[in-house]
């Protein structure tokens, strides 16, 4: 089409005016037409995200006093978390008696917790992956909706479910006092970060399932021939072939569950206690009760970029060693 | 290689994973008709009084019509905004595709607490209006969005663009097509994206809690309920009744994504 009019004699074309020269070009050229497309989408994700984070990201310069808030520049609220303070703890209810910067504290405990969380969601969903991609023949999509269906409920009564099973008088006390085999109940399982930790494993089960699946399903079979026919064991075989190819899967899998985890709410909330408080708590609580808006801003700012930093390095690390393998 | 008598090893680990899942989602239903208080073993009678005070409970209902509110409105605006960016992406050569993408998919990788913060300080000290069912609605949308688009590219990206391209030389505009060619061929795609953002804007809990005021939500209501003892076991109910219906959503759209499934050969032998 281009070629077309390209091809004829320019004088066959008598020039445009330019408005409708550029209506013209404006109607024609892809891109144009493309981002007029997307525009109310774009616009919606600007208005809603974009915004507000830059927003947040301005309120944490500045300070609270009492109702309204001083739009002076600031790097105070900056300091207050790296700054060593008994104030905080005391705040948050918790027991520190030494003087740490506490909310960077609970923020590196929020990233251990999720971090083994992570571990503990891919480590148990990896097998169940496998199995799915290489000994179920058939009835495959009835066993990815059997592992889907429990994360259609809610969330909110997944994590509780884990509150009547480990509590005081909960599923486990209960039950090994009726069959004798306690005669009290049990404290230490409700309130702490383990119990955070295995609540999250079942919590986040089928968003690491689905990426490893995937991941697993896509190898080529003829290659793990191939290793069987050049002698490779089973354990080999998975090692070296296997396991390398899903890595994606894990990778995003890893990310999937890590990044939402960090900042989750409810989870620490309801079986977490104060042992297992999390630095959503901490930010939620800065924002409500602590009448605090810019210091919570601040320090969802420094746990956005703690994220981000470790999720680069994380990947930096994860595609070096991948390059490094191509290179043997 | 494998004695012939042995059981494979994966199925019995398959068989644990599936009772790890189920079993603490499983307890709700199994408590919710039990004869007492006290969500312990072991169970007493069976009773049917705790979904009695389920329906009877007004603050109930209310809750659940804002959730019914808040996730039609957003699954519908979601699922327009979706589509249209994934047919911006899929059909058009867009420079800054990357960009524009990561973009829309970010509220995915960011913690919906920040979310929900950011979100609070632009109602609250930018338009300086009272949270409301329309700011949960807009947090919805939010993070609705980019499962809406992921579906709606994949769906546009399923079926032969070439469908379009005809119907334009056949002498169609671009509404005409859309109404006549993509449209119908992209419908089980939307059906799954307006299910799919229901879903995700009926159970979502920590944006509605920063930017619900006087409403609540269902989860929100939940949430406070979770605090009462006496109200324990009319929780249970309410969300043996939210796994019955999600059971039945999961299994409806499966039996929709079929549908469009076997649709799709037979479109594709016509045109060929």
């Amino acid at each position: 089409m281009v070629s077309a009019s390209e091809s004829l004699p320019s004088q066959a074309l008598p020039p445009l005016p330019t408005g409708q020269r550029l209506r013209a070009w404006f109607y024609r050229n892809e891109a144009v037409r493309g981002y007029l497309l997307l525009s109310p989408t774009l616009l919606v994700m600007i208005g809603l995200m974009i915004v507000p984070l830059v927003g947040m990201v301005g309120l944490s310069f500045f300070t609270q006093t009492y109702v309204s808030i001083d739009y002076t520049f600031t790097l105070n609220n900056y300091w207050t978390i790296f700054e060593p303070s008994d104030k905080a703890a005391h705040f948050l209810g918790i027991p520190f008696y030494l003087k740490k910067p506490i909310y960077l504290l609970l923020l590196f405990k929020s990233i251990l917790v999720s971090l083994a969380a992570t571990t503990a969601v891919v480590v148990l969903a990896y097998p169940m992956a496998y199995f799915l991609a290489f000994r179920v023949k058939r009835h495959k999509m009835a066993w990815l909706i059997l592992i889907t269906v429990p994360f259609w409920t809610s969330y909110l009564l997944r994590v509780f479910a884990w509150k009547i099973i480990l509590g005081f008088n909960g599923v486990i006390n209960s039950g090994l006092v009726s069959l004798g085999i306690i005669d009290k109940p049990l404290e230490f399982l409700l309130y702490n970060p383990f119990a955070v930790v295995i609540t999250l494993a079942h919590a986040w089960a089928a968003v690491a399932i689905l990426p490893i699946y995937v991941s697993l399903e896509k190898i080529d079979r003829s290659l793990l021939e191939a290793a069987t026919d050049l002698g490779d064991g089973h354990l080999e075989r998975f090692l070296r072939i296997t396991l390398p190819l899903s890595l994606p899967g894990v990778i995003a899998a890893s990310l999937l569950v890590f990044i939402p985890t960090v900042g989750d709410y409810i989870t620490p909330t309801l079986v977490g206690g104060t042992d297992g408080i999390m630095i959503g708590n901490v930010v939620q609580s800065l924002f409500s009760k602590g009448n605090n808006a810019p210091l919570a801003a601040a320090v969802s700012v420094v746990s956005m970029m703690t994220i981000t930093i470790m999720v680069c390095l994380f990947l930096w690390f994860v595609g070096r060693g991948r390059l490094s393998r191509r290179e043997i | 290689m494998k004695r012939p008598s042995s059981v494979d090893p994966m199925v019995g680990y398959a068989l644990f994973y599936l009772v790890f899942l189920y079993g603490p989602v499983l307890l709700l239903p199994l408590f919710s008709f039990n004869d007492s208080i006290f969500v312990a073993f072991p169970l007493k009678g069976l009773t049917f009084q705790w979904y009695a005070q389920m329906v009877e409970n007004d603050a109930l209902i209310h809750a659940l019509g804002n959730s019914l509110k808040v996730g039609i409105s957003a699954s519908i605006i979601s699922t327009i905004l979706g589509i249209l960016a994934a047919k911006a992406m899929t059909r058009f050569r867009l420079p800054g595709r990357g960009v524009v993408s990561g973009m829309i998919l970010l509220p995915l990788v960011i913690p919906s607490i920040i979310l929900g913060i950011a979100l609070l300080v632009l109602v609250l000290n930018v338009f300086k209006i009272d949270p409301s069912l329309y700011t949960i609605i807009a947090g919805h949308v939010l993070i609705c969005v980019p499962f809406s688009m992921l579906v709606m590219m994949s769906r546009l990206e399923g079926f032969d663009k070439n469908l379009e391209e005809a119907s334009a030389d056949l002498g169609e505009n671009s509404w005409q097509t859309f109404w006549r060619i993509t449209f119908p061929l992209a419908m089980p795609g939307i059906v799954a994206s307006v299910l799919l953002c229901f879903t995700t804007s009926f159970d979502e809990f920590l944006l509605a809690f920063f930017l619900a005021g006087n409403e609540a939500t269902l989860p929100l209501f939940i949430f406070s309920q979770l605090r009462l003892p006496s109200q324990l076991p009319s929780v249970l109910a309410l969300g043996s009744c939210i796994l019955g219906v999600s059971f039945l959503v999961v299994f409806l759209s499966e039996r929709l994504r079929r549908i469009g499934l076997q649709k799709k050969p037979a479109a594709s032998a016509e045109a060929t």
